[in-house]
């Protein structure tokens, strides 16, 4: 066979480059009130024009009163939440108390700044009630860089419902209004809009969304279906 | 760990013995995870540079961006130091937040500025915070603006090349008076009576220089300060939200003000019009 002739075949030396990472999709947004916090994420895994599965929620419980909200590569999303956990169990045995909020925040900016050679390529949220109990909501980049918000997306949707969140709960460049505190129910129902909204338009967004709810009480979770094309 | 050293506990039988019920080096890319050593994860058999450029390339399917913060400024005059700063962080064409912290309060008397990478800014002045303290400890004193500059420069100094975006300025009053050092992730370690750093120095520079004298009142400073932020702001992409001013005296930094640049810039507008 002559390789000249044959399309298919070819001794030319081809280079392929190994990627450690993949963009899994998934929205997960936090959003911050008086005296709790709402923590929602869509249930979509893809890749590609692929879908893996439509029941992998992107919040993980840390504690009674944190929660972490994780997007970007999956593989990277569970070794980190791994190691996140054994860090808290570490804190516990240690210090013989839970880990505040902030505290849990401060810890992962370090983490992920250890990997500033070969960044987690995930992009995460800390929500949760801080020690007087209001509150607060931290969105970190991948490799540690981190502040506290009152609101915040994060994920493939992020860009178009962060500009949402800023006109409806940051009231941003409007000019005379009253700046009320939102009750929780506003809050859950802007919530299940904004990812009816970002499912519409984002391909990696869609399936369901989880919202949690935490105050001083507790966690509670509930679950809405959304478009699963 | 200076007290361990002291006491004579050898901490490294410790961390293997740890490790070693794992398998050992199977875990290289978690053991600063679990015990938070100094060392940093770096992919095996691949250059660290080489494969962080990917994620800046615009071709490649997986962007990794980081926050890119920038416009900060500094300048000494007679009565101490004025620092402003803005507070835009970016991530790539995004805008991630507004209300970036650009200064970092390292102590009392210490003051740092981010500009760069957001992330290593903010990580390598908490290392020097925590250097200035031991230095506390152990000699009794303050240290001194350009000791603790020297630290900073000599710990990034170490990554040189490796790809951290940082330039810094370290604001202080010691023993010797204001003092003011630039420091940057090159290796840059240079002292003077005015800088500013990031992608809208260019700007502010321009505004700095025309209004500058070393015989400025507080009030005249805080003003040129803020303008020049402003301008930079209103021309700079990357630069915007509020202008976070600081004035550093003998004792110790004062947080002045922190101003919208939109209401700056109808102040402005309607202070040119009276004239």
């Amino acid at each position: 066979m002559d390789p000249m002739l044959n399309e298919e075949s070819s001794y030319a030396p081809k280079q392929t480059y190994f990627s450690p990472y993949a963009m899994n999709g998934g929205t997960c947004l936090a959003i911050a009130g008086e005296d709790f916090v709402v923590v929602g994420s869509d249930t979509r895994l893809s890749q590609g024009f692929s879908i893996f599965t439509r029941d992998l929620p992107k919040t993980y419980k840390l504690t009674t009163s944190t929660v972490l909200g994780a997007c970007g590569f999956h593989g990277d999303v569970l070794t980190l939440t791994k190691v996140l956990n054994a860090r808290l169990k570490m804190f516990e045995h240690e210090h013989h108390k839970k880990m505040t909020t902030s505290e849990i925040a401060a810890m992962l900016s370090t983490m992920l700044y250890h990997r500033r050679f070969f960044p987690y390529y995930v992009y995460n949220l800390i929500a949760g009630l801080d020690e007087e109990g209001k509150g607060v909501v931290y969105s970190f980049d991948p490799v540690g860089s981190y502040g506290s918000d009152g609101y915040r997306a994060r994920g493939s949707a992020a860009a178009m419902l962060q500009p949402l969140l800023d006109n409806q709960i940051g009231l941003k460049n409007q000019q005379n209004v009253q700046r009320v505190s939102l009750s929780k129910e506003k809050v859950v129902n802007l919530v299940k809009d904004v990812f009816i909204s970002a499912a519409e338009r984002d391909i990696y967004t869609g399936d369901a969304v989880v919202v949690h709810v935490i105050t001083k009480d507790g966690t509670t979770t509930e679950r809405f279906p959304l478009r699963r094309d | 760990m200076a007290l361990a050293d002291v006491c004579g506990l050898k901490t490294n039988q410790l961390k293997n013995s740890f490790l070693s019920d794992f398998g050992g080096s199977s875990t290289h890319l978690l053991d600063d995870a679990l015990t938070s050593t100094t060392n940093f994860t770096v992919p095996y058999g691949i250059d660290p540079v080489e494969s962080l450029k990917e994620f800046t390339n615009p071709k490649s399917d997986v962007k990794i961006h980081f926050d890119h913060g920038t416009t900060t400024l500094a300048f000494k005059f007679q009565h101490g130091v004025i620092v402003a700063v803005d507070s835009r962080a970016t991530a790539g064409p995004s805008i991630e937040s507004q209300t970036v912290k650009k200064v970092i309060e390292i102590n009392p008397y210490l003051l740092g500025t981010m500009a760069g990478g957001a992330a290593d800014c903010a990580y390598w002045e908490r290392v020097l915070a925590r250097q200035c303290r031991i230095y506390e400890l152990r000699n009794k004193e303050r240290i001194s603006v350009a000791a603790a500059s020297k630290l900073l420069a000599n710990i990034v100094y170490n990554y040189k090349g490796m790809g951290l975006s940082m330039g810094t300025m370290i604001c202080g009053w010691d023993k010797r008076g204001p003092g003011l050092y630039y420091v940057d992730s090159d290796g840059e370690r240079m002292s003077n009576n005015i800088y500013s750093v990031g992608s809208g120095s260019v700007y502010a520079y321009g505004v700095l220089d025309s209004g500058y004298r070393y015989d400025l009142s507080v009030e005249e400073a805080i003003d040129l300060g803020r303008r020049s932020i402003y301008h930079a702001t209103h021309r700079d992409a990357y630069s915007g939200g509020v202008v976070n001013l600081y004035h550093m005296k003998e004792s110790g930094w004062e947080f002045i003000s922190q101003t919208d640049v939109f209401d700056l810039h109808y102040q402005y507008k309607a202070e040119k019009e009276k004239k």
